[in-house]
């Protein structure tokens, strides 16, 4: 970009005639920097979700499944819909900000690349919701009932949306106390035991051998010696987060080098700025390591915990649904699951990035 | 400001992997005078190092003494700054922050808070406060070291071969901004290292040391008028004088008489 703003500047000024315009033109090319090129490339961004669309009105329904309509209110309104309906809203959703994304793009030139490369992965998501439709709710193609429709997937929205709010609500919860005290004791005990010899002598074996042990594996203690089963499910989530950052930030602490402490030292540091300003500032990547790596287990005994002695949590609402045989809200508890825990990924990518913004284009030993 | 140094008959003796003794400083005394630039060079195992981390109070000597003014040498001290071989800055903080370190740990920061622009500009590094160490250059994170130590106004500066991977166009220039900063802040200067040229071109006295054991040879004033010339014929005269006591000399070309 620089040095795109360098290059003009140098250029001398001059009035641009017909024919430069004209020989821009032709330099462009049959590619993204082409108004008619990147159209197409919305209008096949588009198509997909539009086939989606058309495939769910136009075609004839062979299962036997009632359509029924639900009311939904809000702010005073009532708003009656079937699942086409709503499916149909959702998809329309998605066309109304992709389009609106290609139109951004279109003028804004910056955008147009990534745009003009995401297109074919967007199509092929509407054309998989299309195909998906087909051999569901409406040929019954793939094998019933584990495979619904789009559409009854979205249905499980409209019957359940109190109870799956309050059941993602449970899991939220139990997921920030775990992984909080998790993260919390990992770095604590990590940081003793990376400073203190003794501590390392003492607790580090302990550590390594339990540390292998799956969190769930401690279920049968954890139900029966605490209190109740939130606590339960909470202590299992602290255990899997806790022993992998603890790991970690022993590690972190004691690599530090030597020649930083005698740095600090001859500069007046006190035994707690070599502990809080030298060690913990170099040992948050891979304190940051254990959290994100954690994360993933943490979320996998979120739900073995849920689906095997909870009252509440996406994990018991899979488990419920599946005795009922209702595979499409196993599935719509899925797709929760997708989206919250890639928002979680997300939050915690962002807040990695800003506390190591000091090693960005430094590749990791 | 600047200190005198006071070594007297130290003895520093390691035992490597294997068990074997090494002795790394053999019975070694001298005296740095206040304010002055010393230089000690020497081939590597001379115990060159070993000697200025007992000055930094980093290491203790089996026996002798280390004095600063008439004052016991016994542990690290803002009042001896350091500047490592390489690296040794704080790579998660900025080269502000890497400045400012020695305030903060000293927790005189909020009354001093002016200096370290005036340190950053001291060393010419006005538009890089804001940069990370690995995105500077090797000659400016020795920069950002020297400042570093500077601002805690210390009596004695210690540099271990500071200029060491640096190349040569670099180097030069840092040797020059290091005689501007002695000028200015008058400290005491203990230079290690291995470029007899760098020694002859800053100091004031050499002080040549010889491995195995590590040992003080020989001790050279350097009484050439500042500023110096790298090409004068004092400077090489001097230069020839430290290559023969080192035996790396050769011999002058005996003119062919074969005809």
């Amino acid at each position: 970009m620089n040095g795109e703003a360098a290059v003009k500047l140098i250029k001398p000024v001059k009035g641009k005639g017909t024919e430069d315009l004209a020989a821009e033109k032709q330099k462009i090319g049959w590619n993204y920097r082409n108004n008619a090129y990147f159209l197409l490339k919305i209008m096949l961004t588009v198509s997909g979700f539009l086939a989606a669309i058309i495939i769910n009105v136009v075609f004839p329904q062979k299962a036997d499944v009632v359509i029924k309509t639900y009311t939904l209110s809000a702010f005073g309104y009532n708003l009656d819909l079937t699942m086409n309906d709503a499916y149909i809203f959702i998809v329309s959703l998605l066309i109304l900000i992709y389009g609106a994304a290609g139109v951004r793009a279109f003028v804004d030139r910056t955008r147009r690349k990534l745009y003009s490369k995401n297109a074919a992965f967007r199509f092929a998501l509407g054309a998989a919701l299309a195909i998906w439709d087909i051999g569901g709710t409406k040929l019954q193609l793939f094998a019933q009932p584990f495979f619904p429709g789009p559409a009854q997937v979205v249905e499980a929205y409209l019957i359940d949306s109190d109870y799956i709010v309050q059941n993602t609500i449970y899991s939220l919860r139990l997921y920030a106390a775990g992984f909080s005290c998790g993260v919390l004791l990992g770095v604590v005990t990590g940081i003793l035991i990376g400073w203190f010899p003794k501590v390392y002598y003492w607790v580090f074996p302990v550590l390594k051998i339990t540390g292998v042990v799956p969190a769930v594996a401690w279920m049968p203690f954890a139900l029966t010696l605490l209190p109740n089963s939130f606590t339960a499910a909470v202590f299992l989530i602290v255990i899997c987060a806790w022993f992998q950052i603890a790991f970690l930030t022993a590690q972190g602490i004691q690599s530090t080098p030597k020649q930083n402490y005698e740095a600090a030292r001859i500069l007046g540091s006190s035994q707690f700025d070599l502990i809080f300003h030298v060690a913990i500032p170099h040992a948050m990547p891979d304190i940051f390591t254990g959290i994100t790596s954690a994360n993933a287990m943490a979320f996998t005994t979120l739900v073995m915990s849920e689906m095997l002695g909870q009252p509440g949590g996406l994990g018991y609402y899979i488990n419920q649904s599946k005795v009922w045989s209702a595979y499409y809200k196993v599935l719509a508890a899925i797709i929760i699951m997708a989206v919250l825990f890639s928002l979680i990924n997300y939050i915690i990518g962002l807040i990695q990035k800003r506390t190591l913004r000091w090693q960005e284009g430094v590749i990791k030993k | 400001m600047s200190s005198s140094i006071g070594i007297t008959n130290v003895n520093r003796i390691y035992t490597d992997a294997d068990g074997n003794k090494v002795n790394a400083l053999n019975d070694v005394s001298l005296n740095i005078r206040p304010g002055e630039f010393i230089s000690i060079i020497g081939p590597s195992g001379c115990g060159k190092t070993t000697l200025l981390r007992l000055i930094a109070g980093l290491d203790k000597p089996q026996s002798g003494t280390l004095s600063i003014d008439e004052n016991t040498i016994s542990d690290v001290s803002p009042e001896r700054g350091y500047v490592f071989q390489q690296g040794g800055l704080f790579p998660w903080l900025t080269v502000e922050g890497n400045i400012a370190y020695g305030l903060k740990a000293r927790k005189v920061y909020k009354n001093n808070k002016k200096d370290v622009a005036k340190y950053i500009s001291m060393v010419g590094l006005e538009g890089f406060e804001r940069s990370y160490p690995h995105q500077i250059s090797g000659g400016m994170a020795q920069r950002v070291a020297i400042a570093r130590a500077l601002i805690n106004q210390p009596k004695a500066l210690l540099l271990d071969e500071p200029m060491g991977a640096l190349d040569s166009f670099t180097r030069a220039d840092l040797q020059d901004k290091l005689l501007e900063l002695w000028k200015e802040n008058g400290i005491t200067m203990i230079l290690v290292t291995h470029d007899i040229d760098e020694a002859i071109y800053l100091s004031d006295r050499i002080v040549i040391m010889t491995p195995r054991p590590g040992k003080i040879n020989e001790i050279i004033d350097v009484d050439l008028d500042r500023p110096r010339h790298r090409g004068g014929v004092d400077f090489l005269a001097m230069r020839k004088k430290i290559l023969q006591l080192f035996e790396l000399a050769q011999a002058e070309p005996q003119p062919e008489y074969n005809i």
